[in-house]
């Protein structure tokens, strides 16, 4: 069925998303998600940074939508019709989004593990406003270790939920999850719990912003001084698919690979995550490609201008109107 | 005096027991619907009297009845929505408590209309009483072969449970409730699916409020042409208003839809006018969640007609000048009433209630009440009325259930038609809190009534 979305037109299967039809198409039209994971089942709709205009609902029946909808939970129907960065209903909804999840997450970016890799920072940059108009205290936690290699600070989580799904799914039993509700909620294991089975990791890879780090990297390094390799090993439990961070000659982190959108490829266990820091562990496939937008990539690597829309030749004829776009809009 | 349907024997002593309920004509719908109809023909019965849900939302209940998918195999279940928890909002407990048969009656003829074998009551956690009173009534039913098999000889069965929540409001929302119903964290779902195709255990659910349910039982009584007779418009038949605030006689009345607003605040027949002798202030017409309005637009709308109690008039104007019969929870406001306080008490509860799922509702919610409480208590600023606007403008219609509108429309309201209010909370700070309230400090909204 045939999907439209800001002005480009793409085939896509029956049951797709409007965001992963836009994530076919690629670039700039693609909403952002702080809570969609797409390996994650049953995930998204809850951040609402996806939210998108549906202009024309189907052939069948063209009528709008009459509210802004989460992209990542709305099936495309033959002929819809989308409006994401074109729609200033959009981008002022995205705004006040952006603005909410900001009131209790706190700006300590400069001391934040995951700056650098943080997908409401970059949010934040590209949707948010210059100052906050909240003047009152935000919400704070002690830090609580739910697991001897997972640190959790709620204080700066957003509760997306990821960490619940990916614990939920992956791992055989169910340790931790959502306590209270509204803004006092909180992600906690269950009294005198500890998420300790073989895939816990994961929960790090999935968490949008710094609320769970690894306890094996924290506060090492900035990600920006390190160098992201790609490399595999055998693992009876895994994949052994990973990216190694180095620092200098030593092994720093070990993470998943993350496509594009920031979701890692493959889940990876434990072993490979925590006890696997020698470059002798691994075969070395050579350096893990970075975005020139990304500040891992600051001064290691040469790149050219990422394209709005992927290099796909039938997209390309498809998408004229894009690629006559040569600025981000 | 307006005709009764659902509390027409409400005053009978012993209402409440089967054999009483039964000599009053009881049950006689569902001997009617068994006996003598297909599920088919109650649907178009129920679709032809247009009836509209009446727990707020104002949805066709026929139409919502006939989106029931039907697949070959698959269980379909009627879930009675009883978790009456909105602020104002108090008709469905008293219909429970005292004519409990009435809900039974209506549960059995829509679960056959629908094809459900099982159906479930679901309350709030703390109506406890509730629960006791219609369990009882539900042993009394089955004993007397109106519940479980083979009723009444007709080959139909149905088991009929009650299930009190944990008491959370937003257990109230339709998707929130099946997963509360199904033993967990009452979060509202994503839709689609709609519980029409996927509901409580992922079967084909339809949800009714209590009251649309028992109003099925007149439908079928009395045909729903006759149903549809009653009413103005649109909006058929009677409706239950819970009328509470500063009235001389607050409490759960039975009304025709299209009475005048006017004559169901002053006349004896209903609320009797506002208690001690004051002057109304501002009606919040259909329970917390909807937008309220002063009293010369409650009474008037803004082309300066009569203003009636159904849901097309008390909407008209938008909600520039309108706002919505809802659930019927009728809140007058007297002159001396403070409207600040007011907002930031509804302000207070939407906070406390957001489940945490969608982040505009669960942090816009709590800023709202920051904003309000400084307002209330004296630390306003001028420009606090603007942030709390555009605040409610990024929740609404942004959330994934409706709570996020139900916290932005009281607040955006508020602001709108009471600004001035708000302002003078911010220049005469310290009488605000001393609460010497009154409408010398700000402009009367009554002028406009009594010069019209």
């Amino acid at each position: 069925m045939k999907v439209t979305i800001d002005g480009i037109t793409v085939d896509v299967e029956p049951g797709t998303s409007i965001l992963n039809a836009a994530r076919q198409i690629g670039g700039d039209i693609v909403p952002p998600a702080m809570c969609y994971y797409s390996k994650l089942a049953g995930s998204g709709g809850k951040c609402r940074t996806c939210l998108v205009k549906v202009t024309k609902g189907s052939e069948k029946d063209p009528r709008p939508m009459p509210k802004l909808v989460a992209s990542c939970r709305t099936g495309v129907m033959d002929g819809m019709e989308v409006q994401n960065i074109t729609s200033p209903e959009v981008i002022e909804a995205r705004k006040g989004v952006v603005e909410m999840l900001l009131i209790n997450h706190p700006l300590d970016c400069p001391v934040c593990d995951q700056a650098g890799e943080c997908h409401l920072q970059d949010l934040g940059f590209e949707h948010g406003a210059a100052k906050t108009r909240y003047e009152f205290d935000r919400r704070t936690f002690e830090k609580i270790d739910i697991g001897d290699k997972i640190q959790l600070h709620m204080t700066r989580c957003i509760l997306c939920y990821r960490c619940v799904f990916t614990a939920d799914q992956i791992t055989n039993t169910r340790l931790h999850g959502i306590l209270n509700r509204g803004d006092h909620s909180e992600i906690s294991t269950y009294i005198s719990k500890a998420v300790d089975n073989d895939f816990s990791g994961n929960m790090i890879d999935v968490c949008p912003v710094g609320a769970l780090t690894d306890k094996t990297f924290r506060f090492k390094n900035r990600v920006w001084f390190t160098k992201p390799v790609e490399a595999h090993r055998d693992c009876d439990k895994c994949c052994g698919k990973v990216t190694l961070w180095y620092k200098g000659e030593d092994v720093i982190r070990v993470t998943g690979r993350k496509d594009v959108y920031g979701e890692v490829e493959e889940f990876i266990c434990n072993t490979c995550r925590f006890d696997k820091k020698k470059t002798a562990d691994w075969v070395i496939e050579g350096p893990r490609k970075v975005s020139h937008q990304s500040v891992i990539s600051a001064n290691h690597y040469e790149f050219t201008p990422l394209p709005v829309v992927k290099t796909n030749p039938v997209l390309m004829e498809a998408n004229k109107e894009q690629f006559e776009r040569e600025t981000r809009l | 005096m307006g005709r009764k349907l659902l509390l027409e024997h409400i005053n009978v002593p012993g209402i409440n027991t089967f054999d009483v309920y039964r000599s009053k004509g009881g049950y006689a719908s569902v001997e009617k619907a068994l006996k003598t109809m297909s599920p088919e023909a109650i649907v178009e019965e129920v679709k032809k009297s247009g009836l509209r849900g009446r727990g707020g939302a104002g949805f066709p209940t026929g139409m919502k009845w006939s989106f029931l998918a039907k697949p070959e195999g698959v269980a379909r279940y009627l879930v009675c929505n009883g978790d009456e928890s909105e602020p104002g909002t108090f008709k469905d407990r008293y219909l429970m408590t005292y004519i409990p048969h009435l809900l039974i009656e209506g549960m059995i003829v829509a679960s056959f209309a629908l094809g459900a074998n099982t159906s479930y009551i679901y309350l709030r956690g703390e109506m406890m009483p509730q629960v006791r009173i219609l369990e009882r009534a539900i042993a009394e039913a089955k004993a007397k072969g109106f519940l479980g098999k083979n009723i009444l000889g007709t080959g139909y069965d149905l088991e009929l449970y009650v299930q009190p929540g944990g008491g959370a409001y937003i257990c109230g929302e339709e998707t929130a409730l099946l997963e509360s119903l199904e033993g967990k964290r009452g979060n509202p779902r994503i839709k689609p699916p709609f519980p029409a195709i996927a509901g409580l255990y992922g079967c084909p659910t339809v949800v009714n409020n209590v009251e649309s349910i028992a109003a099925v039982v007149p439908i079928i009584n009395e045909g729903g042409d006759e149903y549809a007779k009653i009413g103005i418009g649109r909006s058929t038949g009677t409706k239950l208003i819970s009328a509470g605030g500063n009235l001389k006689k607050p409490g759960v009345y039975e009304i025709e839809l299209g009475v005048p607003v006017e004559e169901f605040i002053y006349s004896d027949e209903y609320c009797g006018g506002i208690a001690n002798g004051k002057r109304l202030k501002a009606v919040v017409a259909g329970g917390s969640s909807v937008p309220i309005l002063p009293a010369n637009l409650i009474l008037k709308t803004i082309n300066n007609e009569a203003r009636l109690m159904s849901y097309e008039s008390l909407s008209d104007g938008g909600f520039v000048s309108g706002t919505m019969l809802g659930s019927g929870g009728f809140i007058a406001y007297d002159e001396d009433a403070c409207i600040v306080r007011n907002t930031w008490n509804f302000a207070r509860f939407y906070h406390h209630e957001s489940c945490g799922q969608c982040s505009p509702c669960r942090e816009g919610t709590g800023w709202m009440e920051k904003v309000l409480h400084r307002l209330e208590y004296g630390h306003g600023k001028m420009s606090d009325m603007d942030l709390l606007v555009d605040v409610s403008k990024k929740i609404e219609g942004n959330t994934i259930c409706p709570l996020g509108d139900a916290a932005a429309w009281p607040v955006a309201s508020a602001i709108r038609h009471f600004r001035d209010e708000f302002e003078w909370h911010v220049t005469n700070a310290s009488e605000a809190t001393s609460r010497n309230y009154g409408l010398a400090h700000y402009a009367d909204p009554l002028k406009v009534v009594e010069t019209a």
